[in-house]
């Protein structure tokens, strides 16, 4: 019966072909959008692994995620070196991340910190940040630069960067007395790292001295510079590293309620799972068409099978007298629905995970989005599953009639 | 001779319609090459639907091999016709995706006692009967739509005999042939019938073919109620 079956589908092969490649590439669709959604949101939650907590001054936990994480916005506050200081040397913090935004090297933000930030600082499954060319920064006039500003403008080791004042495109509030000197380039890691200039929280102090109300009053030398005191008086925010992760909410009540100054703890990834909600709608759309591309394959399929029975009445008519009987041809037409389905389903897997082997690189130097082309997922599984299911449900329909004419034509062929 | 066909009283009508045959009694014995002719219309495909267990009388009784028909469920119909009876149609009648030799082994898909029956693997049966028929072998893996029409009687004819069913049923097998290759193709079948001891109902519009068999009856004698 399968034989049989696989024949008539192979004597056909030129609609089956066109059916199996409407359900390959629906199914493709379906799962390819699945898969990127996942990691997607993988990648998302990925942005920032091993922190505890994100200090900031007092906002929504979202806007503080954005500026301190993402780079985007602007903080409502800063937060006072003293307070900073204070909350890092709590007994059950490992360790802590300074943070300080406000400038950028030509569209990128730059971002001062200080040598912990390399220790410390993870992405995805823990990984930490690792350095393709270079070093970390040593001096106060060092940078370190993320993948994509390496790439995007083509900087060596050596190159001279130049601050500018403020976060935008174009700025003509340069720090050009004192320019930094490019010492290490990171690994991409698919997180807004890659995006981002580094330099020392002194290195940032530095280029500010003389500078009143966002104007240059006073032109200084490096070495004059660093003769002064750089220790900042303010961050805009800190990521935090716990000893005993059981003290997280404890510190972050704490720091919620601290008096000194208005402070907001924020936890990663119950931030980064508010945003992600936020952002979802899109990705639901997105979801639902290629669902509706897999009911358009399937009825496809249906129409195919539907409009192929009238001309197979005579096979019918046949097979009714070689000894098959009417459940026979049910179970021969569904069959073929079922086979249509499953090489359908097969093929579009076999084309999404050759796809991915071929782009995932370029995906990730391009988007730095992580697709993993290992087996599908659980949600993966589902999806397909529940797609041969309707394919095999679908087929019924094609079945009945073939059923209906086999009752009701008997051997008669005249058709 | 035992009796391998058996009508009392059959009478069968489509749904809400006049009966199309009403069958007092017939038999035909076991062996025998019956010419059942009528013309269109006449019911001669509904009698041959009866036989093979498709369509099922209204009342009466029609035994075949001593099992009556019409007490029997759909599904036993499906079987004893699988087992029992081997088909010949009027033309295009084969399988199109299958080759020479598939088509003739298609006749054992279903039929776990004509498999038991061969007396060799299905393939070659299928040879040698493909061979008793007069098909070359260079045609016997060819896809069937190569063949000409009276090449692909003989497909037809090949397939109903494998596993040596008891009952070969011919429904105007030799319409789309000229006379001779008609009288020629009918030899052959008669042949292979006696060889494997099959009884031959076969059935046509064609005068022509009548004196060819061994008994010849008129459907519109036969039935009462049979509508020309």
């Amino acid at each position: 019966m399968l034989i049989l079956a696989l024949k008539s589908l192979w004597a056909r092969r030129l609609t089956a072909g066109l059916t199996l490649a409407a359900i390959a590439i629906s199914v493709m669709l379906l799962v390819g959008v699945q898969k990127i959604r996942v990691e997607l949101k993988d990648s998302f939650a990925r942005t920032l692994s091993g922190t505890d907590l994100i200090v900031g001054a007092r906002s929504g936990q979202i806007n503080l995620l954005l500026y301190s994480v993402f780079r985007l916005g602007n903080p409502t506050n800063n937060i006072s070196w003293d307070s900073y200081q204070r909350i890092s040397k709590q007994k059950d913090v490992a360790w802590t991340i300074p943070i300080a935004l406000g400038d950028s090297h030509r569209g990128f933000r730059v971002l001062g910190t200080n040598q912990d930030y390399f220790r410390h600082y993870a992405y995805g499954r823990n990984q930490p940040l690792q350095l393709v060319e270079g070093r970390a920064f040593k001096d106060t006039f060092e940078a370190v630069i993320g993948a994509e500003v390496a790439q995007t403008l083509g900087y060596r080791l050596g190159d001279p960067l130049i601050i500018a004042h403020g976060a935008g495109n174009t700025s003509f509030s340069l720090h050009d007395d004192l320019p930094f000197t490019l010492v290490g380039i990171l690994a991409p890691t698919g997180t807004p790292v890659d995006k981002t200039v580094h330099v020392r929280l002194d290195g940032l102090e530095a280029i500010h001295l003389g500078w009143q109300s966002g104007r240059k009053t006073l032109t200084l030398s490096s070495e004059q510079a660093r003769a002064a005191d750089l220790t900042p008086d303010s961050i805009t925010a800190f990521l935090v590293g716990m000893n005993n992760k059981v003290q997280v909410f404890g510190l972050q009540r704490a720091i919620n309620g601290y008096r000194a100054e208005p402070l907001s703890a924020i936890l990663p990834g119950s931030a980064l799972h508010e945003l992600w909600s936020l952002l979802g709608i899109a990705e639901k759309a997105i979801a639902f068409i290629a669902l509706f591309v897999v009911i358009a394959g399937l009825l496809g399929m249906l129409t195919t099978l539907l409009a192929g029975l009238s001309a197979r009445r005579r096979e019918l008519a046949i097979l009714r007298a070689l000894g098959a009987g009417p459940r026979h041809l049910f179970g021969l037409l569904a069959l073929e629905a079922a086979l249509l389905s499953a090489l359908g389903v097969l093929l579009g897997l076999a084309l999404l995970y050759g796809s991915l082997q071929l782009l995932a690189p370029m995906v990730q130097a391009q988007y730095g989005l992580l697709l993993y082309p290992g087996l599908p997922g659980a949600g993966e599984w589902r999806l397909v599953g529940l797609t041969l299911l309707a394919g095999m449900i679908i087929g019924l329909l094609p079945a009945a009639r073939a059923y209906f004419y086999s009752v009701n034509d008997g051997m008669s062929i005249n058709h | 001779m035992s009796t391998l066909i058996s009508i009392r009283d059959l009478r069968f009508a489509w749904p809400r319609q006049a009966a199309i045959l009403q069958i007092p009694q017939f038999e035909l014995a076991a062996g025998e090459r019956l010419f059942i002719k009528g013309p269109s219309g006449s019911g001669k495909s509904t009698l041959l639907g009866l036989l093979a267990g498709i369509q099922q009388a209204n009342s009466g009784e029609l035994r075949v091999l001593d099992r009556d028909l019409s007490r029997l469920s759909g599904r036993a119909r499906d079987r004893f016709r699988a087992d029992h009876l081997g088909y010949i149609f009027q033309q295009f009648n084969l399988l199109p995706f299958l080759s020479v030799t598939e088509n003739v082994t298609s006749a054992l898909i279903f039929s776990r006692h004509k498999r038991r029956r061969l007396q060799a693997s299905a393939t070659v049966e299928a040879e040698r009967l493909l061979s008793e028929l007069q098909l070359p072998p260079a045609l016997w893996s060819q896809p069937v739509h190569t063949l000409s029409i009276g090449q692909q009687q003989r497909v037809a004819a090949a397939r109903a005999l494998i596993g040596r069913p008891e009952l070969v049923i011919a429904d105007e097998p030799t319409s789309a042939l000229d006379a001779d290759s008609r009288a020629a193709f009918i030899e052959l079948l008669f042949r292979e019938c006696r060889r494997q001891h099959s009884t031959l109902v076969f059935v046509s519009h064609d005068p022509a073919l009548e004196p060819l068999f061994s008994r010849v009856v008129s459907l519109a004698e036969l039935s009462e109620h049979a509508t020309c």
